[in-house]
């Protein structure tokens, strides 16, 4: 238990005795380093003023991922290249393309958010492929500017390459794969703070197990999405933490036949990209659900264990029929993903017991899925409320039927009334006006800022409406924003 | 390109489209706010400890366990103050640092803690045991009225008879309107960092719009004079008003825990803390009363607006007088009456926020006029046109003053051509009956938004330059840098008076010790009123130079011309020599010329006469309008904003790259307040929306893939800053053209012919329900009497109203 990490701050290695276990990323740049560029806009991963760029190692190439320091915990930088705004231009006068656009596009005004921006718009600028509208408010999403409007940034992103089509960093993309190489090889990082608290970082998902079973009250931090929050707002003492981001098990992808092994680990970036084909209403989802710093991060396993009830990803996968694995020790059972919610914040993981894998069937032709999420605004908001609806039509009639909500109950729970309004009857406005009124039955959602019970009851009930007419004959637009399902043949 | 050669033109002259002078600083992180000046040894670290009841008084507040937790340097109550608790702006004496005695807001100051650490600071604030004995809180608008608790007495202007001419007109209706506040979010939080000096005396970085004010609050706190107290700012992440009055409580405790520990002291607040303890826009509840013509041109109008002032006086004054002198937007109101209550609530003292309090009284009267368009089945825009102040005509405002110079009719008529609003409005009538779930909503919307301080002794300015031996400059003024592009614009007329290259020049931090007794940054009037100044200053500099030159070669005055970078001597065609600017400048240190003057600026002929509630408040108006389009979800009230054309009136624009910015993030913003910025109290008086994930900005998808932006051609003919006009405040108002649209976009449910029941922000909720109720209605065949949202006032406005 040697207690240090070690890690590529721009090109200079860094070794560092972790003194403090949920110290901030953000906080180690601007009180350690005195790197003051990254700035603290809300401490919560929503604003993004304070976006670094982790480069790590692919197969055999970097990979660049934008992230929130402010959320993010020292230890989670092991092995990786750090790199905030500091890093980017060669010199004074030679500005990076990200940068060199901002300027030319007008694209700061304030410049408190810039810093945010820029590292953001760095990270497009090394993901391949064409930059269009969608791709960089995508990209941009989890960056908040309230000065320009963002016209300017949009700009820019769309101009940074006609500056350069590569950096310097693509030039020195050998050296750095050496670097970052060099320093892998190290066993899992453990260690204890001065003040006590204790943290792992384990690599084997067996000495994983072994850590749960031995210290069953651990925080388990995958991406820190929530668990940041825990430290940055609730200010609690987490103690001891079990890291999970290098369990390499924990972030694989099987997609079989019949089903998707998702690992507990796989971010919600990943599994973006793995569901689109069988299942798009998911995917965008997905795509809606925090900002790329955050999907970059933030784990399945994560949004399922943490038992929110508005956590996006329930409500689709319970939908769908996925299954969980849980594991404890070498021992594995697998529940239906529904039961595993037993309560507002009680779940049905035992001591010792962590979420190893989500077991999601593949696409059946003879279902529709569609799902679909209300919030006050439309990207990187917390969810009001969220159906997810999954239909099987047999002779026009409905032969099953399988729908949960997030945002109405305690847990993500599924329309059971409802449901059993609809199996058996004609796939019509009448049946739907019956399954409107289930809905009533199934549910007593709360006011909160989010959104007053009234508005939840009628906007669920609309969904179901909604669900009705795309996958009826007609082919009337519901969606203002997202793609438009293609009609009756959408699955 | 060598500076001395001749050339034609300056580099960053005045009208130039030149980036923010800190651009390059801000890309890489360089741009130092005060969080990021390096830490001075020894800094103590400030953290509010705050009451948790709206209203009650302090029966016990015991601090043991916080003085004793460790890492605490010292814990400041009220009974620290060596002056006066109270840092209110307008004299008020109702802004106490620390409370004393009864809590007024729930997040109300108690005391505060320094410590050697932020963390350590936080942790121990935590330990205060607090009692309370809860008194009766006014959360709201409508329990403040029903109250009848005010901050300020209500203020009225009138002209003719109002009720008879309403009472007398062929149509009448009336409604109510509420308006959401808004939080300012910008994203640097409130920040001082307070230094102590020798003699008692102190300097204070501070994030502030407002350094002249944050001077004086913490004088009065300390008890010492103003000469005691330096204030200075670089620049802000952002203001938008909420670092105007609000800055000054902050740096006075980090000033207090200064002089009392003799060391630094930092108060920087995180995000939750800014938006529990700091004010917001006011929100309003506006009732009208209108009579109109069988064509739908105003005969009488009535308004009573009522806005959220909190706890506290601050700038709700000014601001529900600005509500009022806006209330008439672009229109003329020929018989009108206006009055305004102010209201106290046991929330955070509400205060200034772009706009300050215009648009929410334009809000209004671009409600009245689609309530009068549905009612007679017209398209809204033409009974805006039919209303609009004439030229020569129809152009006296509620208060009195003449709208001398009037650019609407022509502005609307050129953007309705440009955005093709006719065909589209064809377009959308098509769409929306082939679609029974989505509908389309258009709005046009026209802002006319005056320019000036209405508290007429404010608009004044001063400025500093410095000329040093080399030829450079250092510019300073009382403006405040908070990303508007203030400072370069400022500069870009320095360079082009003095015609040097803006590289010439160093803008420098505002500082209360280099240009005294200076006005908030605010109002738009940055430019107006420190350009003038600066402007004033050159040309001290000018002339002094011209005089020595006009000596030094034997030649008349008016034979030394300053060309770009160079001084000539002689007349036109006959010039017999040419100076470069630093060696003329050399020379004249030589010849002992002063090379440093100030310059002052006064804007003449404004005033208003609060008795009569009338004069001339505004030196001239900025106009602009906007077409916006919308897309709605009839089933859930989620909507998007498609497209959106503006034209807008910047007078001859100082910088159109600058005042383009503050178009657009004038317009997203607006947009913002009234879309999907909702903020959320809960019944104990608990701000539930107090950070980014509860309270939603708009975020980059938001802004509408079709955005087009044109600058009117139009010069001020006020002789204002070379011709140029204001632009900080102005476009927020176009976003109503937003909210607009989406009411249109409703009222389609409806044939047009009723009036949705919407409020602002109109959230997907707000929206929804809207689309219900006016689904309701028209199967409820209310048409005529569009009972739902046009019912007689509810009683606790005819009582508050009837106290007068």
């Amino acid at each position: 238990m040697s207690g240090r990490i070690r890690f590529l701050l721009g090109t200079e290695r860094r070794e560092v005795e972790v003194a403090d276990p949920t110290m901030t990323v953000l906080n180690y740049l601007r009180l350690v380093e005195q790197r003051t560029g990254t700035k603290e806009g809300c401490a919560e991963g929503d604003c993004g003023a304070c976006t670094v760029v982790l480069a790590e190692l692919g197969h055999d190439h970097l990979a660049y991922r934008a992230v929130n320091s402010c959320i993010q915990f020292l230890p989670s930088l092991d092995g990786k290249q750090l790199l905030s705004v500091e890093d980017l231009a060669s010199s004074r006068s030679v500005l990076h393309p990200a940068q060199q656009a901002m300027v030319e596009c007008h694209g700061s005004q304030c410049g408190f958010c810039t810093p945010g921006f820029v590292m953001s718009l760095f990270a497009l600028f090394h993901a391949p492929g064409h930059l269009d509208r969608r791709r960089i408010d995508d990209a941009l999403a989890g960056n908040l500017c309230r000065c320009t409007g963002y016209g300017p940034i949009i700009a820019a992103a769309s101009r940074m390459k006609e500056i350069a089509d590569g950096d310097r960093f693509d030039e020195a993309e050998a050296e750095t794969v050496r670097a970052l190489r060099a320093l892998r090889g190290q066993p899992g990082e453990a260690g204890e703070a001065p003040d006590g608290r204790r943290w792992f970082a384990p690599r084997r998902i067996e000495d994983l197990a072994e850590l749960v079973l031995s210290f069953p009250e651990a925080s388990l931090v995958a991406g820190a999405t929530d668990a940041g929050l825990w430290v940055t707002k609730q200010h609690r003492r987490l103690d001891p933490v079990i890291y999970l981001g290098e369990v390499e098990e924990l972030a694989r992808i099987a997609v079989g036949p019949e089903t998707i092994e998702i690992g507990a680990g796989v971010t919600y970036d990943r599994l973006q990209e793995v569901i689109a084909a069988d299942y798009p209403d998911f995917a965008e989802l997905l795509r809606r659900l925090g900002s790329t710093q955050i999907r970059n991060c933030g784990t399945m396993g994560g949004n399922i264990a943490n038992g929110s009830p508005i956590g996006d990803s329930p409500p689709p996968l319970i939908a769908l029929g996925a299954r969980l694995v849980l594991r404890r020790s070498a021992a594995r059972r697998e529940i239906a993903l529904e039961d595993f919610f037993l309560d507002y914040g009680k779940q049905d993981r035992r001591p010792g017991e962590f979420v190893e894998s989500i077991r999601l069937p593949r696409r059946d032709p003879a279902w529709r899925f569609a799902c679909y999420k209300i919030s006050k605004r439309f990207d990187q908001d917390i969810t009001a409320s969220l159906g997810a609806f999954n239909l099987k039509l047999a002779g026009g009639g409905v032969a099953d039927i399988r729908i949960c909500f997030g945002g109405m109950a305690a847990i993500p729970k599924r329309a059971r009334e409802c449901e059993a309004a609809l199996i058996g009857r004609p796939w019509s406005l009448d049946t739907v006006r019956e399954g409107q009124a289930a809905l009533r039955r199934d549910y007593t959602p709360i006011s909160d800022m989010r959104a007053s019970r009234g508005y939840r009851a009628l906007a669920a009930e609309n969904l179901l409406l909604k669900f009705f007419h795309e996958t009826g004959e007609g082919a009337a637009l519901t969606r203002t924003r997202i793609l438009q399902p293609a009609g009756p043949s959408h699955g | 390109m060598d500076k001395r050669l001749p050339r034609d033109r300056i580099a960053g002259g005045a009208h130039q489209a030149i980036a923010h002078d800190s651009a390059a600083k801000h890309v890489t992180g360089e741009a130092l706010y005060i969080d990021d000046i390096p830490a001075p040894p020894n800094l103590v670290h400030l953290f509010a400890g705050t009451a948790t009841k709206a209203h009650a008084r302090l029966t016990r507040l015991d601090l043991a366990a916080v003085r004793a937790a460790p890492g605490v340097v010292a814990v400041l109550t009220a009974e620290d103050i060596p002056g006066t608790n109270d840092v209110s702006p307008v004299g008020a004496g109702d802004d106490p640092i620390f409370c004393e005695g009864e809590v007024v807001f729930l997040g109300q100051v108690l005391f505060a803690v320094a410590a050697e650490s932020f963390d350590s600071a936080r942790a121990a604030a935590k330990l205060a045991v607090a009692e309370y004995e809860e008194l009766p809180a006014l959360l709201t608008v409508e329990a403040a009225l029903q109250a009848g608790s005010f901050l300020l007495p209500d203020h009225v202007m009138r002209r003719g008879d109002a009720a008879a001419a309403i009472r007398g007109a062929p149509g009448r209706l009336g409604g109510r309107l509420a308006i959401g506040g808004q939080d300012h979010f910008y994203l640097e939080g409130q920040v001082s960092l307070a230094l102590p000096q020798e003699d008692g005396d102190v300097l204070i970085h501070c994030s502030t719009q407002h350094p002249s004010e944050v001077q004086q609050g913490v004088a009065h706190v300390l008890g010492r004079p103003r000469n005691a107290v330096t204030v200075e700012v670089r620049r802000m992440g952002g203001g938008f008003g909420g670092k105007e009055t609000q800055a000054a409580q902050w740096a006075a405790i980090a000033a207090l825990a200064a002089v009392k520990t003799g060391r630094p002291a930092k108060f920087r607040f995180e995000r939750d803390d800014d938006m529990i303890m700091t004010g917001k826009r006011h929100d309003f509840l506006i009732d009208y009363d209108v009579g109109f013509d069988r064509e739908g041109r105003i005969l009488g109008i009535e308004f009573m607006q009522a806005c959220r002032g909190g706890c506290s006086a601050d700038l709700t004054g000014a601001i529900a007088d600005r509500a009022m002198f806006h209330a008439d937007n672009g229109y003329y109101l020929d018989q009108v009456a206006i009055t305004s209550h102010r209201c106290r609530t046991n929330t955070v003292s509400n205060t200034a926020f772009r706009g300050f309090g215009g648009p929410q009284g334009m809000m209004g009267i671009e409600t009245v006029m689609e309530a009068i368009a549905r009612r007679l089945g017209k398209d809204p825009l033409e009974i805006r046109k039919l209303n609009l102040y004439g030229k020569g005509e129809r152009n006296i405002t509620p208060y009195h003053q003449t709208v001398e110079e009037n650019v609407l009719p022509e502005t609307i008529a050129a953007l309705e051509a440009d955005a093709d609003y006719a065909g589209r409005r064809r377009a959308i009538a098509a769409f929306n009956a082939e679609s029974p779930w989505l509908k389309k909503g258009l709005a046009l919307t026209p802002v006319k938004f005056g320019i000036s301080f209405t508290t007429s002794h404010l608009n004044q300015a001063g400025a500093l330059i410095h000329i040093y031996t080399d030829g450079s400059i250092h510019l300073n003024h009382g403006g405040t840098e908070m990303g508007q592009g203030l400072f370069v614009k400022v500069a870009q007329v320095v360079a082009e008076e003095l015609q040097v290259d803006l590289d010439r020049i160093k803008i420098t931090a505002t500082s209360t010790g280099k240009v005294p007794n200076t006005s908030a940054t605010a109002a738009s009037s940055g430019s107006d009123i420190n350009g003038m100044a600066a402007l004033a200053a050159a040309r001290t500099l000018k002339q002094r130079l011209i005089d020595f030159a006009a000596d030094r070669y034997k030649v008349p005055p008016a034979e030394v011309r300053f060309l770009p970078g160079r001084i000539a001597i002689g007349a036109p065609g006959r010039i017999v020599e040419e100076i470069a600017f630093p060696d003329l400048i050399k020379e004249a240190w030589l010849a002992r010329v002063s090379l440093s003057a100030t310059g002052y600026y006064a804007t003449p002929g404004i005033y208003y006469d609060r008795s009569t509630a009338s004069g001339r408040p505004f030196y001239y108006f900025a106009y602009g309008a906007a077409v916006s389009e919308v897309l709605v979800d009839s089933l859930t009230g989620e909507y998007k904003v498609a497209r959106v054309d503006i034209l807008h009136d910047v007078g001859k624009s100082l910088n159109p790259a600058i005042d383009l910015g503050q178009i657009e993030g004038g317009f997203i913003q607006g947009m913002g307040w009234l879309t999907s910025e909702e903020l959320v109290w809960d019944s104990t008086g608990r701000l539930r929306t107090h950070a980014p994930s509860t309270y939603k900005i708009p975020a980059c998808s938001d802004r509408p893939a079709d955005f087009r932006m044109t600058l009117l051609a139009n010069e001020n003919r006020e002789p204002a800053i070379f011709r140029s006009k204001a632009v900080g405040e102005p476009p927020l108002m176009l976003a109503i053209s937003v909210f607009a649209a989406i009411s249109d976009a409703i009222a389609s449910l409806a044939g047009y012919r009723l009036l949705p029941a919407l409020d602002a922000p109109a959230t997907p909720e707000r929206v929804l329900l809207a689309v219900e109720e006016i689904r309701a209605r028209q199967a409820a065949d209310l048409t005529r009497q569009d009972r739902p949202r046009h019912q007689a006032r509810p009683a606790a406005i005819r009582r508050a109203r009837s106290a007068e």
